[in-house]
Order: C-alpha cells, then sequence, then structure tokens
C-alpha cells in the first residue's frame, strides 16, 4: 500500500472547486478512491450530491472520464462501457495492453434503494468495476428525505420525529451483506476517517477480477446536523460504536480491518448529530436507543462469528 | 419451374429466403456486427435478442453481449457503451420500450447513435402482446429517429440504413426500427438478404466522436445543466433533426444504387392524381395497396401514402404529396387519450395547417391490442372519403375501424 507521502504525489482526479457542502465527506471519500490506483480510471455516477455538485455545466472538477446518465443505473451504465472496452479491446480497437479501472459511485438512494437491480444484475454479470456506495444514510441532494440505509430512530424529513413516532421506525438493511451474497469477489465496508483503511481496501477492489464492492459509510454534516469540521471523527465514532463495522470479505472470507479498543455505546456516535437529538430528550427515545443498540450488538456478534472472531 | 415448385425452391431461384421478421432483424444485426449489444427478451421481439446472442455463442460475431436483468438497464447500457466509443444495437417492445423511456431522452439527449429494432405491440394495460403502435407512438417525442417498415424486406433494410442515418457527422443521433408485432416479426417472408461483405461494406466502420474510452482526453458527459445552458442545448439538439431527414434521403438513395431498392421519407403509391388517399404507418400499408390497387380497377382515383420516416417527421413531403387531393383518411395504430384524434392525425393535419393546406381529413383509429385490419375495413375508408369529399367537412373527425359498439 503506497504510505501517505507518495499518495500525495498522486494525480488528483477529483479537484477541488466543486460545489459540495464544507465537511462533507464525499469528495473525501472518491479522492480516495481514485488515488488508490494509478491506472487509468474512467467512472460513472448516479444522481446525487456527487454529480450535482462536481459538473455544473460548463465546469467540472473531475480530471478523469466520467458520465453520468440517470439515478438508478450507475451499475448498468458502468456495465456498458466496461462491455465496450471489453469488446474494443478483443477486437484490437483498443490498446490490447491497456488496464482500465471502472468505478461506479452512487449515494445510499441510488444504491439501497433505486439503483439495487440494477448492481445486482452487474454484479451478476460479473463485469470488472468498482462500485461506492458513499452512504449517507439518506437522500441529502433532495433534502434529507429516508433511505433503506437510514439508521433507526434517525429524524429525516421523510421520517420526521414527531409528537407520536420517534423518526424512523426501521433499522437500516444491510446491503454489504446483499452484496456478498452475490458471491462477489471483494466486498468492504469504511469510512472516511481512515485514510489507510479506504485506500487499501480501492487498491484491492481495483485490482481484483470481476466485480467489487466498498460501502463507505459517508458523514453529511447538513442531513446529520454535526460540525463539518469533525466529518473524519464522527466517521470514526461510528465504527468505535460498531454502527458501521469495517469489514471486508474477499472470496467469501471474512476479515474485520478494525476492532475497536473498547466498543463504545451507540450514544457516542449518536450524541454529536441533531438528528438524533430528540432520542435524548423522552423515555421513548431512551426505548428507540436501547432498540438501536441490541440490533448494533447482534450485527456486530454475527460479524464476529462470520470472521471467525467470536 | 411450374407451379408444383415448393416456396423454397421458388426463393433460391430468386435469390431471396424466407425469413421471420425478428430473424432478418438479427441477421441484419449479425451482418452489421456491433461493439455491443446490451438487451432484455420481451414478446414479440425476444427473437431477435436470442438468435442474436447465439451469433454470439458460436463466434460469427465480435460483440460484447450483455444479457441484462431489465430494460432500463438494457438502455442505460447501451449508452453508457456508446459513450464510450462504439456501435451499439439492441432490440425490445412495447412495456421494454417505455421502461427505458427515462434513458431514451438521455440517449438523444448525449447524441448517441444507439440502434433499437421496436416490435411494435401494444402497452399495457391491460397486457396484450400483439401489435399496435402505442409503444413507439409514446416515444414520438424522444429525439430518437423513427422508421417504420411495411414488410419484412423493409424491416432488414431500414435497420441496416438506421447504422449510417444515425452515424451521420451531422447527425449523431439513435435510430428506431420499428416493424409490427407479429404481424412482421413473426411472418414468414421472401427477402433478399444481401452479402455479408456487401453490407459490411456498405455500412463501414464505426466513426467515434469524443469516446469515453479516449482516456488522454477525459470528459464529462452528462452534467448537471441548468437554465443558464439547458435551453441552448435543446435548441442545439432540434437543430439536428433536419439533418437526419437528409440523412434518410441520402441513405434511402445510397441503399438503391447498392442493392436496387431505394427508400425515401414517405412512399407514394398513385397519389399523383389520386382524389382520395389514406395514409399509414407499417404493415397496413401492404393492405392499403391492394385496395388502392382494386378501387384504381374500378375507375376510383383512390391513393395510399406511407409514412416510412415518422421522426423527423417530413411535413413538407407530405402536404406535397397530398396535393390535389380532395379528401384524406390518416390511419391511427395508437390513441392518443385525452387528445382530439391520434398521433399521426395530428401531425398530418398540423403539417397542411402550417402550409396553408385545407384537404377534408378522418381520422381512424384502428388495430390496438392486434385487432385485425381487412380489405373491407380499408376499402369503407375510401367509401367515407367519397362523401367527406363532397361535404367537405368531417361530421365526426374521429371513428374506429374494426371495433364492436
Amino acid at each position: 500500500m503506497p504510505s501517505l507521502k507518495q499518495l500525495s504525489h498522486r494525480e488528483v482526479r477529483l479537484t477541488g472547486g466543486h460545489r459540495l457542502c464544507p465537511g462533507c465527506g464525499e469528495p473525501i471519500v472518491a479522492r480516495q478512491i481514485l488515488m488508490s490506483t494509478e491506472h487509468p480510471v474512467l467512472a460513472t455516477n448516479a444522481t446525487g450530491c456527487l454529480e450535482v455538485s462536481t459538473t455544473i455545466f460548463p465546469y467540472t472538477a473531475w480530471n478523469i472520464p466520467w458520465l453520468h446518465i440517470a439515478f438508478e443505473n450507475a451499475a448498468a451504465a458502468a456495465s456498458g462501457l466496461e462491455a465496450m472496452y471489453q469488446s474494443l479491446k478483443a477486437q484490437g480497437k483498443l490498446d490490447p495492453d491497456a488496464n482500465y479501472k471502472f468505478v461506479a459511485f452512487g449515494g445510499d438512494g441510488g444504491t439501497y434503494d433505486i439503483g439495487l437491480q440494477s448492481l445486482s444484475g452487474a454484479v451478476e454479470r460479473g463485469h470488472d468495476f468498482l462500485y461506492v456506495c458513499l452512504n449517507n444514510e439518506a437522500y441529502m441532494n433532495t433534502g434529507v428525505q429516508r433511505s433503506s440505509a437510514t439508521l433507526k430512530g434517525a429524524h429525516t424529513t421523510t421520517s420526521p420525529a414527531g409528537e407520536v413516532i420517534p423518526g424512523k421506525q426501521q433499522n437500516r438493511k444491510d446491503l454489504t451483506e446483499i452484496m456478498v451474497a452475490h458471491d462477489i469477489p471483494y466486498a468492504a465496508q469504511t469510512i472516511p476517517g481512515r485514510w489507510n483503511d479506504i485506500t487499501r481496501k480501492a487498491e484491492k477492489a481495483f485490482e481484483i477480477e470481476g466485480p467489487a464492492f466498498i460501502n463507505v459509510l459517508t458523514p453529511c454534516p447538513l442531513g446529520w446536523g454535526h460540525d463539518g469540521a469533525l466529518t473524519p471523527e464522527i466517521s470514526q465514532l461510528a465504527a468505535d460504536t460498531c454502527v458501521w463495522p469495517l469489514y471486508e470479505v474477499e472470496y467469501g472470507e471474512y476479515n474485520i480491518t478494525y476492532t475497536p479498543r473498547e466498543k463504545q455505546p451507540i450514544e457516542a456516535f449518536l450524541e454529536p448529530q441533531a438528528r438524533f437529538g430528540h432520542l435524548f430528550k423522552s423515555d421513548q427515545g431512551e426505548q428507540v436507543r436501547k432498540a438501536v443498540q441490541e440490533w448494533v450488538d447482534w450485527k456486530w456478534e454475527a460479524l464476529l462469528k462470520k470472521a471467525g472472531e467470536a | 419451374m411450374g407451379d408444383n415448385a415448393t416456396l423454397e425452391q421458388k426463393a433460391q431461384v430468386k435469390g431471396k429466403v424466407a425469413l421471420e421478421g425478428n430473424e432478418a432483424a438479427a441477421e441484419a444485426m449479425r451482418q452489421i456486427n456491433p461493439d455491443v449489444v446490451a438487451a432484455y427478451p420481451i414478446t414479440p421481439s425476444t427473437e431477435i435478442v436470442q438468435t442474436f446472442a447465439q451469433f454470439v455463442a458460436d463466434g460469427e460475431v465480435d460483440t460484447s453481449f450483455v444479457a441484462v436483468e431489465s430494460e432500463h438497464s438494457a438502455m442505460s447500457a447501451c449508452l453508457a457503451a456508446a459513450v464510450g466509443g462504439g456501435r451499439v444495437m439492441n432490440a425490445t417492445s412495447a412495456n421494454g420500450l417505455a421502461l427505458m423511456w427515462e434513458i431514451l431522452y438521455i440517449v438523444s439527449s448525449l447524441r448517441q447513435p444507439v440502434i433499437l429494432t421496436v416490435v411494435n405491440r401494444a402497452l399495457s394495460g391491460n397486457i396484450n402482446i400483439h401489435c399496435d403502435h402505442s409503444d413507439t407512438m409514446g416515444a414520438r417525442d424522444a429525439g430518437w429517429v423513427q422508421l417504420y417498415a411495411e414488410d419484412v424486406q423493409e424491416a432488414y433494410d431500414n435497420l441496416i440504413q438506421a447504422v449510417c442515418i444515425g452515424e451521420n457527422m451531422d447527425v449523431r443521433l439513435p435510430v428506431m426500427s420499428c416493424m409490427d408485432g407479429f404481424l412482421l416479426s413473426h411472418s414468414y417472408e421472401l427477402l433478399r438478404v444481401e452479402d455479408d461483405e456487401a453490407v459490411r461494406e456498405w455500412v463501414g466502420p464505426y466513426k467515434p466522436d469524443m469516446p469515453m474510452l479516449d482516456i488522454d482526453d477525459p470528459r464529462t458527459y452528462g452534467p448537471l445543466d441548468l437554465y443558464d445552458f439547458y435551453f441552448e442545448h435543446k435548441r442545439s439538439q432540434m437543430a439536428a433533426y433536419p439533418y437526419a431527414k437528409q440523412a434518410i434521403i441520402d441513405e434511402g438513395r445510397r441503399f438503391g444504387e447498392a442493392f436496387g431498392r431505394e427508400y425515401g421519407l414517405i412512399e407514394e403509391f398513385m397519389t399523383e392524381d389520386a382524389e382520395l388517399i389514406a395514409i399509414a404507418l407499417g404493415s397496413t400499408c401492404g393492405t392499403l395497396r391492394d385496395v388502392v390497387q382494386h378501387l384504381r380497377d374500378e375507375g376510383v382515383k383512390a391513393g395510399m401514402l406511407k409514412i416510412r420516416a415518422f421522426r423527423p417527421f417530413p411535413a413538407e413531403e407530405v402536404v406535397a404529396a397530398l396535393d390535389g387531393a380532395s379528401a384524406v383518411a390518416v390511419l391511427d395504430r395508437a390513441a392518443s387519450f385525452g387528445a382530439h384524434a391520434g398521433p399521426l392525425y395530428h401531425e398530418i393535419t398540423s403539417a397542411l395547417y402550417s402550409y396553408g393546406k385545407h384537404i377534408p381529413t378522418n381520422n381512424y383509429i384502428y388495430g390496438l391490442g392486434g385487432r385485425e385490419i381487412l380489405p373491407e375495413d380499408l376499402q369503407s375508408v375510401f367509401d367515407d372519403l367519397q362523401q367527406l369529399a363532397e361535404a367537405g367537412q368531417p361530421a365526426e373527425p374521429v371513428s374506429f375501424l374494426g371495433l364492436r359498439e
């Protein structure tokens, strides 16, 4: 894996000057991912914050070939582009020694929800590409609406905390495990707060032949209601509480890449975020926190078992 | 050769083969040898996809075949592949086309010459697998060139020409090559299939235009485009359609020079001195020919106008072809719900009005969901036209053929 110093000399493939919010986790993740390989990378992008904020015509922040078609098809687009690459290479219309990498970026809306079918289809077909989910746990681009990635109890504009209902009522869908169930060569979870974790995983994902999937919990200061300066730290708290365990599954083998020295209670992650504020103001909120803690514990134990660490 | 010769024997003598429309489309695709095909099966176009998949499996083409999980992904993958920088083809019908809808507009906006065979089928609901034009009529404003075939030969010829029309450097637009579901897709017809080499030479190699796979010149495709530029981009897209019109004429002529079958935007049958003219798209034109011929034999000055290119719409040519007619019938194999008439009628009457012509025009909605259209139905249309010519104004512009009421 390259050192930080080496990484600092690599080409910046998503430049500054884009219009993402201060403190947004997405450009941190996108830059890290693109820095993780020195091969040419071509990107497809689902509709979402990353897309709208980096490409307002006539400007672009992308230094690589980049394509956006629509919301639900970043994976289908990557598969078509990769198919053309393979076809032209096989026919000698493109340098047969070319080694291009393909990445698709989507938010949790474009990945967990509206784009799930397209993603499932593309990885089942075995296209050689990396799908990166920039999971900020809600539809941030349209103004913080709940998704199936939203943590239980979170206030969003379509799962608002009210007098009767304390925010989102369902647990988050475990998309990473759904991707693992596709028997793809590589699937992983990571966070922007640990540069070495994200770089190592992306490097591996790009090198592995066949479909790879990386799910990145990506804090959104606006939607989560936290200080934008704390984005890496907030994501680190998700790992320390095991709300978002860092692990990878390589050809079916589970490997936990970060085990907190002491697993912290979920409140450490919830408290700095305004979206969970209501959970600290009532008995009902306390019940929700308890339920989320139980769910986190259950998921973490299950993961330890899968990794042979329980 | 005597009357006892089999159809196949006769075909060999004429240098023709008997193929279904779907087989003919797949055969054209094999000859064109696209770089990528991403497709999803749907009746009645399924055979095209599966026949082509066999060509891929047998190594008869160089194509990367992507068996996607839906039509939405099919068109998405086709678009991305085309942006990548190569020739891309696909086939679908009805609900499949409807599921592609969102992406159809993006393909034309990104100016990618994706070639799509649409085997026309009624849109749900209720679900129906048979022919009408509700699918492609619904997509008429999506920015695609649309060609409609009268018979299997034309379906084959149109698909080959579609490649050169769409890929013309002044055009760069996607093309739908439409044929009537079952009536053509599943009907065996004797047609001339040209030599592989001749077709490949006629089509020529793909000319990439700012391909995404050119990594030395990285570009951003499909950016956010707001009120300060979107309008100009749409205007520049609109400017491409007159070029598409010219390309249809030029390629139709060039095809005629190479293979002896020339095509245009429209086809006129006995319209020159016709008083009564019926206008249609697709296979109904074949039935109309017979009816017109029969009427001519009886001394009725009947004519038929076939719209081969519905998009871009050949308004000027249509108006010229109708010049001198005293009554016109427009046959629509689709309804435009809530509109006062069918979609083809709107185009025709709007064209006439725009060019300052007033010809009394009836509209007939027919054949929805595969309802048969018979010569006697079309005969009745011309009977109506006699009366319309005398009255000068339709009493009720829209009526229905073959409907139980």
